[in-house]
């Protein structure tokens, strides 16, 4: 029978062309908007985990838990040992040491006193031996003037604060704060570069040293304040990562040793986990409106379909077709359009969300004073889901608009046919 | 209704009489506490989270307008030197050969990682300046009486908007002390005790302070000599000394 009814659909196209096009272009819309919100939401999340939260970041439980003061004396100690552990039982990701501090920046007068001074926000990376971290962090593009670190005792400062208290580079500034013991810390940087992310969170009062030189100058000799963690392939598989932070807590974390470390997820931190389940929903939402405008649109076909189609009816149900069968090969025609149209608009879609993730579409003029953490290059993402998620539109508002149209078959009376008819 | 009237003025004349009584108790309180100079030999304890370190320092001090200090031990601190004129606040620094002047809500971080901000170490007003007392009641602290005060501010800059210090009633020296927020929130606990007669005075030896929004057991500060109005030379007091 299906073959019989294929048969039909692709020879009378005028019973088929307009419903095919409809659930086409629904699915289209359906797997592009898809695509894009999840890339919009991904790029966000990448970020956040390239700058902060990681895909997973191991702390010891102390200082997780007053991680917004950056308590440096609850820091990790002894990380070449924790590194080397991590590498051994995790290969498939790259492990990364960092110091987040704070304190003051001072910039002296050529008699060595003060002549300006703001609130710091530092950060410390391998600079001179990992330079992944430095196109993860994106600081070659970020760079306003100079360059990265190259020697002990250079840093790169907030473009911003260079600008507001005229540092020129080569110029000499003075981080004050505390230490991890508590001990003074006076250390002076030669600026080397100034830097703008385009993000007034990571622009204000920031200082950028190596990680060797914060270790030195906090009294944290192999220490730091975290240890972050990267799939291999750049994307966060939330699969993996929970296999991984669970064998790792149960393995190393302990619950009565503060100073255990202990591996959070990238959901777990900076509320990052509603962020992912916000995306989720509002795919979810996107299908459920696309579903319901397209019944209405595929009902009102259906409708006119059946009044195209209703002598055709008549004549089946005069030569004895049962109703039931009439509306069984009806709602048959219509997961057979539905199906169709839902390949058409899953290919056209998948080949434009492809577009979208090789080029994006670039808001950079638009974001420029922007403060939020913001890509500004938006790309779609492709996902193993897009492969059927618009079978779900396509197919359910088709069948249910023709179901709802078909019901006019049952009004029908045996009767009156030939009247009808005008046999 | 006359009644009332009468029982309206003794509660009025009673209370008078109680903050008279308070105001003159903190009077006798900064007498014993405050001083025209005074030179002071220090170690403070700062207990951490992962261990304990001891500093010790060498402070001058003149009224409340002038102090120097300089930090003698450990090695990490040695040579380290603060200077306090009015209400400015420099450091010197020998590893970096830098003077970095303190200002605005840095004054409110921990000195050296103990229990104390910087602006504890420069606030020494008579307290009398700067709170109205008053008595709130009475209780022992390690056997000994003690009137408790209340104190509200009356100037505005100033770090703890209330105090409650339990003051000796016969040596005039407090032995507990609860510093408040504006907010009615506490911030520090303090509690002094190895009280000793110091030319002439009651002066206590031992502090500890603990800052309540601060993990740790503490900061303990032990006077180990302390020398009342001595003839402090003038230079000492100026940004010249930091580098000397």
């Amino acid at each position: 029978m299906i073959k019989f009814l294929l048969k039909g659909i692709l020879r009378d196209r005028s019973r088929s062309l307009l419903p095919i096009i409809v659930v086409s272009l629904g699915v289209f819309l359906t797997i592009v908007m898809s695509a894009w919100m999840k890339g919009i939401f991904t790029d966000m999340i990448n970020m956040n985990a390239n700058f902060t939260t990681g895909h997973v970041k191991v702390m010891t439980r102390a200082y997780a838990e007053n991680v917004n003061q950056m308590p440096l004396d609850l820091a990790l100690l002894d990380i070449d040992e924790l590194i080397q552990n991590l590498e051994n039982d995790y290969p498939n990701m790259d492990w990364v040491p960092r110091i987040n501090f704070g304190g003051l920046l001072d910039v002296p007068d050529e008699n060595g006193e003060t002549r300006a001074q703001g609130p710091a926000a530092g950060k410390a990376i391998d600079f001179f031996h990992n330079p992944e971290e430095v196109e993860r962090m994106n600081i070659l593009k970020s760079l306003v003037k100079g360059n990265i670190p190259q020697k002990p005792g250079e840093a790169i400062i907030s473009y911003e604060f260079a600008k507001k208290f005229g540092v020129k580079l080569g110029e000499k500034v003075t981080l004050f704060g505390s230490t991890m013991n508590g001990s003074m810390l006076f250390k002076t940087f030669t600026v080397c570069g100034t830097i703008r992310f385009g993000m007034t969170m990571l622009d204000r009062g920031a200082i950028l040293v190596d990680i060797s030189d914060a270790q030195l100058a906090l009294d944290m000799e192999n220490g730091s304040t975290e240890i972050l963690g990267y799939l291999n392939d750049g994307i966060y598989d939330k699969e993996k990562v929970d296999a991984i932070a669970d064998s790792f807590n149960s393995k190393y974390s302990k619950a009565n040793d503060e100073f255990s470390p202990q591996m959070h997820k990238l959901e777990e931190q900076s509320g990052l986990g509603d962020y992912l389940r916000m995306a989720d929903n509002m795919i979810g939402m996107m299908i459920t409106f696309f579903v319901i405008a397209m019944s209405i649109v595929l009902w009102n076909t259906g409708l006119l379909g059946g009044l195209r189609r209703y002598t055709e009816y008549g004549v089946r149900l005069a030569l004895g077709e049962e109703k039931g069968h009439i509306y069984k090969t009806m709602i048959y025609e219509a997961i057979l359009i539905g199906i169709i149209g839902s390949i058409i608009g899953t290919i056209l879609g998948l080949g434009m969300a492809y577009y979208l993730q090789e080029v994006g579409l670039d808001f950079s003029e638009m974001t420029r004073t922007v403060s939020m953490m913001l890509p500004t290059v938006y790309r779609a993402t492709i996902f193993p889901k897009l492969f059927y998620i618009g079978f779900i539109p396509g197919l359910i508002a088709m069948v249910s608009g023709n179901a709802l149209a078909g019901f006019a078959i049952y009004k029908r009376k045996t009767a009156k046919l030939f009247k009808e008819l005008e046999v | 209704m006359e009644k009332i009237k009468y029982i309206a003025i003794l509660l009025m004349i009673t209370s008078a009489a109680y903050a008279q009584n308070a105001n003159q108790i903190l009077e006798k309180v900064d007498k014993n506490m405050s001083s025209k100079n005074r030179i002071v030999e220090s170690e403070m304890i700062i207990h951490g989270k992962r261990n304990s370190r001891t500093i010790t320092s060498l402070s001058y001090s003149v009224g409340d307008k002038k102090s120097f200090t300089e930090y003698l031990s450990p090695a990490r601190e040695r040579g380290t030197k603060m200077l306090k004129l009015e209400n400015k606040l420099w450091i010197y620094s020998p590893s970096t050969d830098r003077i970095i002047q303190i200002s605005g809500h840095m004054l409110r971080q921990s000195l050296m990682g103990s229990d104390l901000s910087y602006e504890d170490m420069m606030d020494d007003r008579k307290l009398t300046e700067v709170y109205t007392a008053t008595v709130i009641g009475q209780e022992s602290i390690d056997g000994r009486k003690c009137y408790i005060l209340e104190l509200k501010a009356k100037v505005v800059d100033i770090a703890y908007h209330t105090r409650k210090m339990w003051i000796d009633t016969e040596r005039y020296i407090p032995l507990k002390e609860d510093l408040f927020a504006k907010s009615g929130k506490l911030l520090k606990q303090t509690t002094f005790s190895n009280v000793k007669k110091v030319q002439g005075r009651w002066f206590p030896t031992a502090m500890v302070y603990k800052d309540m929004l601060k993990q740790g057991d503490g900061t303990e500060f032990i006077v180990t000599g302390i020398r009342f109005n001595q003839e402090i030379q003038e230079y000492i007091f100026t940004k010249a000394v930091l580098k000397q």
